[in-house]
Formats: structure tokens, sequence, C-alpha cells
């Protein structure tokens, strides 16, 4: 059976254990992969780098996408996912400390389905992350995963 | 030359033709007067029928040679003598004609009637010969065409003369003038070498040309002065503009890294806080609890202040259009949203409906916004209050308010007002960051207006605005 993974793409090591927490406090059991870096990020949904061989019909059932990561850029991996086949219809939802205006036009403009700002207050960020849990794990329909998900 | 000639001409021809009028005239009357003294004469000669006497008489004609013939008739117009001797018709009419002068081509005779007393004896004829008269005339003719000639030439000399010495140089300072006009050429001089009137005005037209030159020279100077002083403006502009873009840029990226950097320690501050609470709570006791609380809402307080701070640079370099705006609208909105959110408060809300502005729709709903929440927290300790948004002033009320009967503030620190995160009430009392009034006077500036307030402790707050003072 195929669990659904949920894959978190945050550089940022404090972040990246309270959102772990908040995801524990939701008791969302989903397998949670975490990547530090754009490119691992990148080498995880290809199945490139340290993670040649990753059988690719495992699609993550949705993707946190932090915009300042390291190497690559958020939103240059958000671009590099849409513009391939097998990841072009994952859900992406980008999780930010950034307020700018000019992040989230650019985030929106390579299709992330949904743009999240961080909120300072771990309270609040629980219960964020408890709805974002909430509605791409259970309410949402995923799209119907690519048919040429063979291992390359 | 052609009118002076022409003149002299015509009034040469009136002089000679009158000359020969009153020659005409002084002959007749010579000729009647003489005609009357023989007349006179004759009436023995007529009366008694003495031929012989009549004769001797009209011989006495001989003395004037110009007297051509002469005839006496009776009383029954018959001839009775003439002059010379025997003369006969045709060289005398054989019947004298009507009485008075009569101007023939070459000759003038009159016909005089011989009267003694009331009796009318006879008539004397005498006839002279013109040619005397029209030499004289013609040789007056020929002296006024002397004169006419001689004038003329005179004339033409005199213009000459003043031509060379008026009409040359004027002529030249008008062609100097005029060269000058339309070449703009200072440097053109009239050359002149009279040292008359003319040679002086052209000496202070050349005075003047010499001064124009002089100033023409000095303004061309200071052209390519102020065409120099121009370009390194320009230059020191964009130098300037650069720097500013490169200073806005790195303003930017600063503050995109507040908003990133800044943020993310205080996520983990009060992230690590609560964790601590949730796994060590025990052990930490209610002391340690409560510090950690504090901890936790100073970095929540941090974040809402980095964020309004960020707010307020956004602002200042946010595009700004101009368009009708409806603030009364704008207003409506926003107290209907204050009193949604708390129902339970007794606020009256007086709004104008007639509140028309122009300006950046968006930016001055965050002036409304800001000064109507303003007046909400304010009012906030009143069991009922009142907070009003109008306009009053001169020429039809352009000066907005939003005026409240809340806490007020003292008017001593009422420049503290509008700095940044300077507050004039404590935060136990009525919270927030000290930045939402000083949002407002950035919007109220970058659209040509003033912002500023009225107040007393304990009797309520009055914020006034105004927008495009300077008519922009």
């Amino acid at each position: 059976m195929t669990s659904k993974i949920i894959l978190i793409a945050e550089d940022n090591p404090n972040d990246e254990e309270l959102t772990l927490r908040a995801l524990k406090k939701n008791n969302i059991s989903n397998d949670i992969v975490v990547v530090r870096d754009g490119q691992e990020a990148l080498d995880y949904l290809f199945g490139s780098g340290p993670h040649a061989g990753r059988d690719l019909g495992q699609r993550p059932q949705v993707m946190l996408l932090d915009i300042n990561l390291p190497k690559v850029n958020g939103l240059e991996v958000l671009k590099r996912i849409r513009a391939d086949e097998r990841t072009r219809t994952m859900p992406v939802v980008i999780l930010t400390s950034s307020a700018e205006e000019r992040d989230r036009l650019a985030a929106y403009a390579s299709f992330a389905n949904s743009y999240i700002r961080k909120p300072v207050d771990f309270d609040q960020f629980t219960e964020a992350v408890r709805e974002l849990g909430l509605y791409w794990l259970v309410l949402n329909e995923p799209p119907p995963r690519p048919r040429s998900v063979a291992t390359t | 030359m052609l009118t002076s000639t022409t003149a002299l001409v015509l009034a040469g021809a009136a002089l000679v033709v009158r000359e020969a009028v009153s020659l005409r005239q002084l002959l007749g009357t010579e000729l009647s007067t003489r005609a009357g003294i023989l007349a006179g004469n004759s009436t023995a000669a007529l009366a008694f029928q003495n031929p012989e006497d009549a004769t001797q008489v009209l011989a006495a004609l001989k003395t004037d040679p110009s007297v051509v013939a002469a005839a006496l008739y009776d009383d029954r117009n018959r001839l009775f003598a003439t002059y010379p001797e025997g003369a006969a018709p045709p060289l005398v009419p054989a019947a004298p004609g009507s009485p008075g002068n009569h101007f023939e081509k070459q000759h003038l005779f009159v016909n005089q009637p011989v009267v003694e007393g009331e009796r009318r004896l006879g008539t004397l004829y005498i006839k002279t010969d013109l040619r005397e008269l029209n030499r004289g005339v013609r040789e007056h003719a020929l002296v006024v065409l002397c004169a006419v000639l001689g004038s003329i030439v005179v004339a033409f000399a005199l213009s000459t003369w003043l031509q060379r010495k008026i009409t040359r140089p004027v002529r030249i300072l008008a062609e100097a003038a005029q060269a000058v006009s339309e070449h703009k050429d200072y440097s053109i001089r009239a050359q002149t070498e009279s040292d008359d009137e003319l040679g002086l005005l052209a000496g202070s037209f050349n005075d003047m040309l010499a001064e124009i030159q002089e100033r023409d020279t000095a303004l061309r100077a200071s052209e390519v002065r102020l065409r120099q002083l121009n370009t390194d403006l320009e230059r020191r502009v964009a130098a300037r503009t650069a720097e500013l873009e490169n200073s806005n840029r790195e303003l930017e990226a600063f503050s995109y890294s507040v908003s990133h950097d800044l943020r993310a320690p205080l996520r983990s501050i009060d992230g690590f806080s609560k964790a601590l609470m949730e796994d060590c709570g025990e052990a930490l006791g209610q002391t340690g609890i409560g510090h950690l609380e504090r901890v936790r809402n100073s970095a929540r307080q941090m974040g809402v202040l980095i964020d309004d701070l960020l707010n307020l640079a956004r602002l200042s370099r946010a595009e700004m259009r101009r368009e009708p705006v409806d603030l009364a609208a704008i207003g409506k909105e926003i107290t209907t949203s204050l009193t949604e959110a708390q129902p339970e408060r007794q606020v009256t809300f007086v709004v104008d409906p007639n509140l028309r502005a122009d300006g950046d729709s968006q930016l001055l709903r965050v002036v409304l916004d800001n000064l109507l929440r303003n007046a909400w927290k304010f009012t906030s300790k009143k069991p009922a209050a009142r907070i009003e948004l109008g306009r009053t002033g001169e020429n039809g009320g352009t000066t907005f308010f939003v005026a409240d009967d809340g806490a007020g503030f003292d008017m001593a620190h009422s420049d503290l007002l509008f700095a940044p995160f300077q507050r004039l009430h404590r935060q136990s009392d009525f919270e927030g960051t000290g930045v939402g009034l000083a949002t407002v006077q950035r919007i109220i500036h970058r659209h040509g207006g003033r912002l500023w307030a009225q107040g007393a402790v304990g009797s309520g707050a009055t914020f006034y605005f105004t927008l495009w003072e300077a008519g922009s």
C-alpha cells in the first residue's frame, strides 16, 4: 500500500522541528520526508543524486516548500516541478516567512497551489499546519498520478 | 525731382496764362478808354456832319502804331469817316457791330457809341493789332520757361548735393540696420564720413551696435555657461538618482531580509518556549511557565512590530494612483467591520455621506482604517461612545476629520503622536505598536496634505487631514 507522503523542503532546523512537532500534535502520521535545500528537493522528486533509484511512483501527496532555500531557490524548484511531466500536477504549498508581494506573485505565477505565511505565534502555526494537513491529506482529492512513473 | 519739375512747369504755365489774360484785359480797358476819349472828340464833327473834322480826329490815332484801322459811323450807321483816310471795307466794316470790346485771332476791336447828352450821334470803331501783345506774351512765356528750366537745373543740383549730403548717409544707415536685423550680425558698422547730425546719428547707431554686440557676446557666453551648468546638473541628478535607486534597492533587500530572517528566530523563540512549557511544564513550575509566557508575548509583540515596520516601508515605496475616492463609503465599510467584530460595544458612528477626495483609494483606506480603529480603540473604556467622520474648514470643507470622545491625549505630547513607535498610552491601557499614525502621516504627505490632531486627556481626540494642499 502506498502511504501518503508529505515532502517538506526546509533549511532551518528549528522551523523543521517546529513543523514536525505541529504535524505530530495534530496526529498527522503520514510519511514525512524532509529535504534541506532546493537541490535535494529536486533530487528526491526526480530520483537523481543521492536519491537515484527511488521509486518515483511514490509521489508526495503534498509538498511544503520554503522560498529561501540554499543551492536552488524555492521558486526555482517550483518552476522545475511544473516543467516536468512527472510532477506537474503535484500539489505544492508555499510555506514561508516572506510577506513580500513579489514572492507571492512569483509563486502563483509558477502555479503554486497555495501560499501560506508562517506565523510567529506557534499556536497559530500549529493551527495552520493542522488545517493544511486536514485539507491537503484528507479533504483534497489528489490529482491522478501520471502513468509513466516507472523507475528509471 | 519729377514732382518739383511738374510743379514748376505748372506754375510757369499758370503764370504765362495769367499774364496773357491780364494783358488782354489791360489792352481792352485801354482801348475802351481811348475810344471813349475819341468818341467825345468826335461829337462835334458828327453833330455838324463834318467828315473832314472827323477824319482829323481819327488821324490822331496815328501815334499808336498798333491801331490798324478806325471808322466813325453816323446815327444811321453809315460810314462817316475812316482811318487811315479813305479806308473802305473790308478794312473797316460797312456798318458797326454791337457795342463793346471784341477779340479776334490777331485783332481787338471796339464799337463805342458816340453820345451827346441823351442823344446817340453815331458809333466809333477802332481795330488794333494784337501782334504786339502776343509778342509780349511770348516774351513773357520765354522768360518764365527760362526761369522754370533754371529752377529745375538748380533743383537737380541741389537734390544731387542733398543726396550726397543726407540721403546717402541715411541710406547707408538704413542698409546697415537692415543687414544687422537680417543677419543678426552685430559686428556690422554704418560707414559714414560726414560730421554733421547724420554723422552723429551714424556714430550713435554704431555705438549702440557695439553695445549690443558686447551684450550679445556676454549673453552667448552666459548661455554656454548655463548649458554647461545644466549638463552638470543633469549629470549630478543622474548620479543622485542612481545612488537613490541603489539605496532603494538596498533598502528593499534589507526589508526583504528583515521580513524573512528576523521572523524566523522569533518563531523559534515562541515555538520552543511553547515546546518547553509542554514538555517540561511540571519541572518548570508555575513561575517558570509564567516567565516563558512573557518570552512568548515579547516574541509575538516583536513579530507584530516587524510586520508594521515592513508595511510602513512598503507604503513609502508603493506606487500611487490618483483617482476619485468616496471616503464616506470606505468609512462605512470600516465602521461596519468594527461593529461586527465587537457587537457588544455601544458606539454611535456618524459619517458625513458626502466625502469625496482625489487620491489612491487603497492608501486612503489605510488612513481611514488607522484613524477609525484608533478612535474605536481609545473609546473602548467608555460605556457609550461617539465617533464621527466628517469634513470642516473653508473652501466648502476640504479638511477631513475623525473625532472621538474617548481617552484623548495631552496636547503637550502632540509632537510625539506621529513619530513611529512613539505611544502616548501604556501598553497595559491600550495595545499598539505606535506605527499607525506614522503610517497615516506618511500617506497624507504622499498625497500632498497635512495631518494634525487636537485633544485633551479624557475628552477625546480629533484628527484632521487635508489632501493636495499645494493644489498639485
